[in-house]
């Protein structure tokens, strides 16, 4: 995936401009930078939810408005509002956001939510849930996603220690099989895989 | 149901299973929640079963009104529930997930308005007869009035479906819904009610039926691209 000078600007404040980023298969990419900095914007543009914005995006060589629907079937996207209904149990949320994908069978959908220590609670309503366990539930869609690339919002939020280093290990077997990913965080990341950082705050106080 | 042209093996099947499964989501989501479930209906009966009380129990003067009296409160009803259909998914952001799915949005929110439909509208049509009967509708008027609400409902939850999606990221709407969407739904208030009227007078009903059918034809086809693109503008 490739950026080219990117530009955007919200109430009348440039967020960034120029931007370049280029993203390759088997690397962990993390944008980096202060509250308000852009990189919550920058992740909506780059995942195809903000469209307010100059430059051009190419995916696979192509510009990415000309292939939605191929970009889409390749990218998952798991943001601030992280798309857990609150009324349903984990189990059938995780059937629904497959069955916008690709449809998995149950057992997949067990092991997933097993695998971020969630056993035993694929049947309770997420609302008896607590805040770090809804992040796990939304987690759980990378494994049974076939997205090559990952474009995730802040995933360490409201995880616990095991949470983070279990996630940690999830990101490197994902770059290290040859998928990409791009995160925020504020977290020092811990990774055993191809890492680079952006940061969002030197760039512009170079510019 | 119309499938959509791919070149993709096996896209069509995909696209089919993306659409029973935003479906039943949706129905599983309003059956475990019983008062939304509940309040249309409820609604419904209140505002109907008021009406005797206020204008007069004689036979003669509600039957004459009762036509429009029933009309009324089903786009009413169907519209106090119009916000259950993108706003919890907005806040929790199933919405974005919905956006971001390789499968055709048409079929997604074409989904989403069936459900709306089968748990406001279809209760509506259901329950119109014992209604009509309270107020008295002549009993030659109640076919014509329960196919008109059958063709006349889906309509609201489609036109609804684009004012809701316009308005889900709106911090405020107050009355911003109401006013975009009546504008959409009295064309089919006035002929649905003025078809029951009419049949009620031994009038040729026909053209009222052609006219209504083709404006369920032209929400099913139009309605739910508007609300797709309504969608992608309210996330932005």
């Amino acid at each position: 995936m490739q950026a080219r000078a990117l530009f955007c600007e919200r109430d009348e404040r440039v967020l960034f401009s120029g931007l370049d980023l280029d993203v390759h298969a088997g690397e962990l990419v993390q944008i980096k930078g202060s509250n308000g900095s852009g990189k919550t914007t920058l992740l909506r543009i780059l995942c195809g939810l903000n469209d307010d914005y100059e430059g051009d995006i190419h995916w696979k060589g192509e510009d990415l408005h000309e292939q939605r629907e191929n970009f889409f079937a390749s990218m998952i996207y798991i943001g601030h509002r992280v798309g857990v209904n609150r009324i349903l149990t984990p189990r059938e949320n995780l059937r629904w956001s497959a069955s916008l994908h690709a449809p998995v069978d149950d057992m997949r959908i067990v092991a997933a939510l097993e695998r971020l220590g969630l056993r035993a609670y694929e049947d309770i309503p997420c609302r008896n849930l607590s805040a770090g366990q809804t992040q796990r539930v939304a987690l759980s869609r990378l494994l049974i996603s076939p997205a090559s690339l990952w474009i995730l919002d802040e995933p360490f939020t409201t995880l616990d220690v095991q949470g983070v280093k279990n996630l940690e290990s999830l990101l490197s077997e994902h770059v290290n099989a040859g998928g990409a990913i791009v995160l925020t965080t504020h977290h020092a990341l811990n990774v055993t895989c191809p890492s680079r950082a952006l940061d969002l705050d030197t760039r512009r106080a170079a510019a | 149901m119309n499938k959509p042209v791919s070149s993709h093996a096996g896209t069509d099947i995909s696209t089919w299973q993306a659409f029973c499964a935003t479906l039943k989501r949706d129905l599983v989501i309003a059956l475990k929640r019983k008062n939304d479930l509940l309040n249309p209906i409820m609604f419904f009966l209140i505002v109907v079963s008021l009406f005797p009380l206020g204008i007069s129990p004689d036979p003669v003067e509600l039957s004459k009104v009762s036509a429009g009296v029933v009309w009324v409160s089903a786009l009413l009803a169907s519209m106090l529930s119009l916000d259950n259909l993108y706003r919890a998914d907005y806040e929790d952001g199933s919405l974005e997930q919905l956006l971001l799915s390789p499968q055709p949005l048409y079929f997604l929110v074409l989904a989403k308005n069936i459900a709306h439909w089968l748990i406001s509208g279809l209760p509506v049509v259901v329950l119109s007869p014992l209604l009509a009967y309270m107020l008295y509708l002549p009993s030659e008027a109640y076919w014509t009035m329960v196919l008109t609400l059958l063709i006349g409902t889906p309509v609201l939850s489609l036109f609804g479906s684009i004012g809701v999606a316009l308005t889900v990221g709106l911090g405020s709407r107050g009355l911003i819904l109401a006013v975009i969407v009546l504008p959409l739904s009295t064309p089919v208030l006035i002929i649905g009610a003025k078809a029951v009227t009419d049949v009620m007078f031994g009038l040729p009903i026909g053209n009222h039926f052609a006219l209504l059918g083709a404006i369920l034809a032209l929400a099913l086809t139009m309605a739910p691209l508007a609300s797709s693109a309504a969608l992608r503008i309210s996330v932005n």
